[in-house]
């Protein structure tokens, strides 16, 4: 062997429990959807079945917003809030007892690597509990008014890309400020979910504190347009996200939405190059792409940009596709075959309107579905890839000559969820993010999550922030809005 | 030519030079060591390793016996075991160097270079006839390598072209008898800037390799400022065409700590830098760690430590 290859090593999937089927989780008990319908739920890295899903219609979803109104009205409003609070402390104890069964299921169902789950989405959801634990009891310091109240009951629904992640962001903080909630899992990864239902189980929670649902697009609609809930919450694509805005406008619902992104990636000519090519890499290939904040269009300033590319491809070549089990991959399988189309359609735009693709030798396993960590560079403003979020392990470069026209090309864009700046010079990092038009921003990093920060987007990125002390704003009727 | 000699040029170039930002660097350290290496792969990394060990001893108390006693385990790091490899090299003191290199030869380890820490090891606090003195001294002893360490205080006070012209002379006396490892220090260097423009300062004198540290100052070879000067000697190799070589030491102990190593080579230089020439970890400790490790691949489990030999 004259090169370090390195062996195989999975993480073992014996720890996974999963069920050969799940019933929906209302009540704080499974039961069966009405009419019995099921989905199959699938490994995309194998194409293998992993469990067969309840199906909730209309029906279920309004027995599942009847056990959180009555929840809510009869049990957790009188709740004193440090009980809120040892419930979430407790369910991020377990998440934490738990990680390793989690990351596994994850991974599983969503084809990420596991190095990804078990360092990044576990570890990140039971932060999100542990932060919002210490919340619960502290509201009325928030800056929120003398007595802020909860909404009421939430409907939540989550995206596929990180299943468990999202599901904290959404219910730690609504459990955390008195509210009860009806969650749907995205239907590729309804795992984690019923994984955590167990969990509400184990933790002693309160029936019907937090009911999980899943189902498709139908699914979340209902629970969208059910007249007895008080607020939707939402992480997904902008075009559902206008949807839900459309159909609650008329309504007293308020809304928080999470939606699509464009992210730019600002590297300035004196950026510490080797970090910033490490920081393009992180900000498009984490997680397959399959980020809303991830950085798909890289601009990079002109002068320097020939030494990043042929960096930038010298780190790419380095990328470890394949089984996401393993504990060296770092890019994973393609979340669903829609994904992989819509990823196959927008490049194949790029290809016809002049940009250049280039690719690492990687050969990508027959099964499952998968994509190549690709770049194109040539890329301008005007191509499709420049403009519509790709949601893969696809990054369009672009360059700029001057500070400025790097700025006015970042925010030129109907989206604005996060932006990256690379320079080694603090007046040009802050001078840039007052100029960038965008939710979060990072300096020399990528992708860095926190419980405490808020996140959220300008423009078509969303309604609302999650996180912080902003995000729990959302999940609150202050008394001082009432008043005036 | 990249610069023309003159400590003006070296300086705009090592200026020049792209910074490193701490927390990328550290991020990016911590991502490699999450690798996993099993298997048959642990099996060519623990071997690999053992070729590269430079083994050393380098105390006040160092005595013939002694140095007879580790070149002994150089030529046959497991007695019981004749498929484990040689070390790298023996790295000792300059007034030990003529009895290593003939106790070598003797027992059929002629082939493992000797290498002779000179120029005031490990300060550096000497005048330059000294170092030079110091410097060929192990020279006429037999040494194959000299570890030299550079001079730091003037390094930290700005005299680049000092450190400069001090490593090229140190250089033309080893001229094509022994290879010039440059230690940089890293410890004293502190910041990872430091140690990228001290990396390219000594490959641009003349170093065939580069080393972090003398083993006596702390923090000596971390993960971040190993994979700086990988990137720097890979970065080196794109502008000039050469090869350098790269030699932690000080800190790498366990099997872990040197396939950590192995790694940060494999993803960051290159695996063409993956062999004895270009790659080598200063040790003690560390050698029977590895055997240790290598009998459990072998046999399944783990052995007390008197079945690995203590010299």
């Amino acid at each position: 062997m004259s090169n370090f290859e390195y062996a195989s090593a999975p993480e073992s999937k014996a720890i996974a429990n999963i069920a050969t089927s799940y019933g929906l989780f209302i009540g704080g008990k499974f039961v069966d959807p009405r009419k019995g319908k099921s989905f199959e739920t699938i490994n995309p890295a194998t194409e293998e079945v992993l469990s067969k899903i309840g199906y909730a219609d209309k029906l279920d979803v309004d027995l599942a917003v009847k056990s959180a109104r009555s929840a809510f009205t009869k049990v957790w409003s009188k709740t004193p809030a440090k009980e809120r609070g040892k419930y979430l402390y407790r369910i991020a104890r377990i998440l934490q007892e738990r990680a390793r069964e989690f990351a596994v299921v994850e991974t599983l169902d969503n084809g990420k690597p596991i190095r990804e789950s078990r360092d990044t989405d576990i570890p990140l959801a039971a932060a999100h509990f542990f932060y919002h634990a210490g919340w619960a009891d502290k509201l009325e310091y928030a800056g929120f008014g003398n007595k802020p109240k909860p909404v009421g009951v939430v409907g939540q629904i989550i995206p596929w890309n990180f299943p468990l992640l999202m599901l904290a962001w959404k219910i730690a903080p609504a459990l955390a400020a008195g509210n009860t909630v009806v969650l749907k899992p995205a239907e590729t990864t309804p795992l984690t979910a019923l994984l955590f239902a167990q969990v509400c189980q184990q933790a002693g929670l309160p029936e019907g504190v937090v009911n999980i649902i899943t189902g498709d697009g139908i699914t979340g609609a209902a629970l969208v347009n059910h007249p007895d809930i008080n607020k939707v919450a939402f992480t997904g694509s902008t075009e559902v996200g206008k949807a839900i805005a459309r159909s609650i406008s008329a309504t007293n619902k308020s809304a928080t939405l999470e939606l699509g992104g464009k992210a730019a990636n600002l590297v300035f000519e004196d950026a510490a190059i080797d970090e910033a090519v490490e920081g393009i890499v992180n900000g498009i290939f984490f997680n397959q792409g399959h980020v809303c904040c991830a950085g798909s269009r890289l601009l990079v300033q002109e002068n320097v940009a020939d030494e990043i590319l042929e960096k930038l491809k010298a780190r790419m070549s380095l990328i470890r596709v394949g089984d996401p089990m393993d504990k060296n991959t770092d890019l994973g399988a393609i979340n669903s075959k829609e994904q992989l189309k819509r990823i196959h359609e927008i490049t194949k735009s790029g290809d016809a309107e002049g940009a250049n693709r280039w690719s690492p030798e990687c050969k990508l396993p027959s099964k499952g579905f998968w994509y190549p960590p690709t770049i194109f560079t040539g890329v301008s403003q005007s191509h499709r890839i420049a403009r519509e979020e790709i949601f893969g392990p696809v990054l369009s470069v672009l360059t700029f000559r001057t500070p400025a026209e790097g700025i006015e090309k970042a925010n030129n864009t109907m989206y604005g969820l996060s932006a990256g700046i690379w320079s080694d010079k603090g007046a040009k990092i802050l001078w840039a993010a007052k100029q960038l038009k965008a939710g979060v921003i990072w300096s020399n990093t990528f992708n860095k999550f926190d419980p405490a920060s808020p996140f959220g987007g300008y423009k078509e990125s969303g309604w609302g922030r999650e996180g912080g002390r902003h995000g729990l704003s959302g999940y609150l009727k202050s008394d001082m809005k009432a008043s005036k | 030519m990249i610069i023309d000699g003159s400590e003006s040029s070296l300086k705009k170039f090592l200026a020049e030079l792209s910074p490193v930002d701490q927390v990328g660097a550290e991020a990016r350290a911590v991502m490699l060591a999450t690798r996993s290496i099993k298997t048959t792969s642990k099996a060519w990394a623990i071997d690999t390793a053992i070729s590269m060990v430079d083994l050393t001893t380098l105390e006040g108390a160092d005595s013939p016996g002694k140095v007879k006693a580790l070149c002994a385990k150089a030529v046959r790091p497991d007695p019981t075991d004749l498929t484990v490899p040689s070390v790298g090299a023996i790295c000792v003191y300059n007034d030990m160097v003529k009895i290593a290199r003939s106790e070598l030869d003797a027992i059929g380890g002629k082939d493992i270079p000797v290498a002779a820490v000179a120029t005031a090891f490990p300060s550096g606090r000497a005048s330059i006839a000294v170092k030079k003195i110091d410097t060929q001294d192990a020279l006429d002893a037999g040494a194959n390598e000299i570890d030299m360490v550079i001079d730091r205080g003037a390094f930290l006070s700005g005299k680049l072209g000092e450190v400069f012209e001090e490593i090229k002379t140190i250089k033309e006396i080893c001229g094509n008898k022994a290879h010039l490892k440059v230690i940089l220090e890293t410890g004293e260097l502190v910041t990872y800037d430091n140690v990228r423009k001290a990396s390219y300062l000594a490959m641009l004198a003349g170093a065939d390799f580069i080393k972090t540290s003398t083993g006596k100052v702390a923090p000596a070879a971390t993960a971040p400022v190993v994979m700086v000067m990988l990137e720097a000697v890979r970065d080196y190799f794109a502008l000039t065409g050469s090869r350098i070589g790269v030699k932690p030491a000080g800190g790498i102990r366990t099997t872990k700590d040197a396939i950590r190593q192995l790694v940060l080579v494999n993803e960051t230089a290159g695996s063409e830098w993956l062999k004895p020439s270009l790659f080598r970890i200063g040790a003690s400790a560390l050698l029977n760690d590895l055997l240790m490790q290598r009998m459990k691949l072998r046999t399944g489990h783990y052995a007390g430590a008197n079945y690995v030999t203590v010299d």
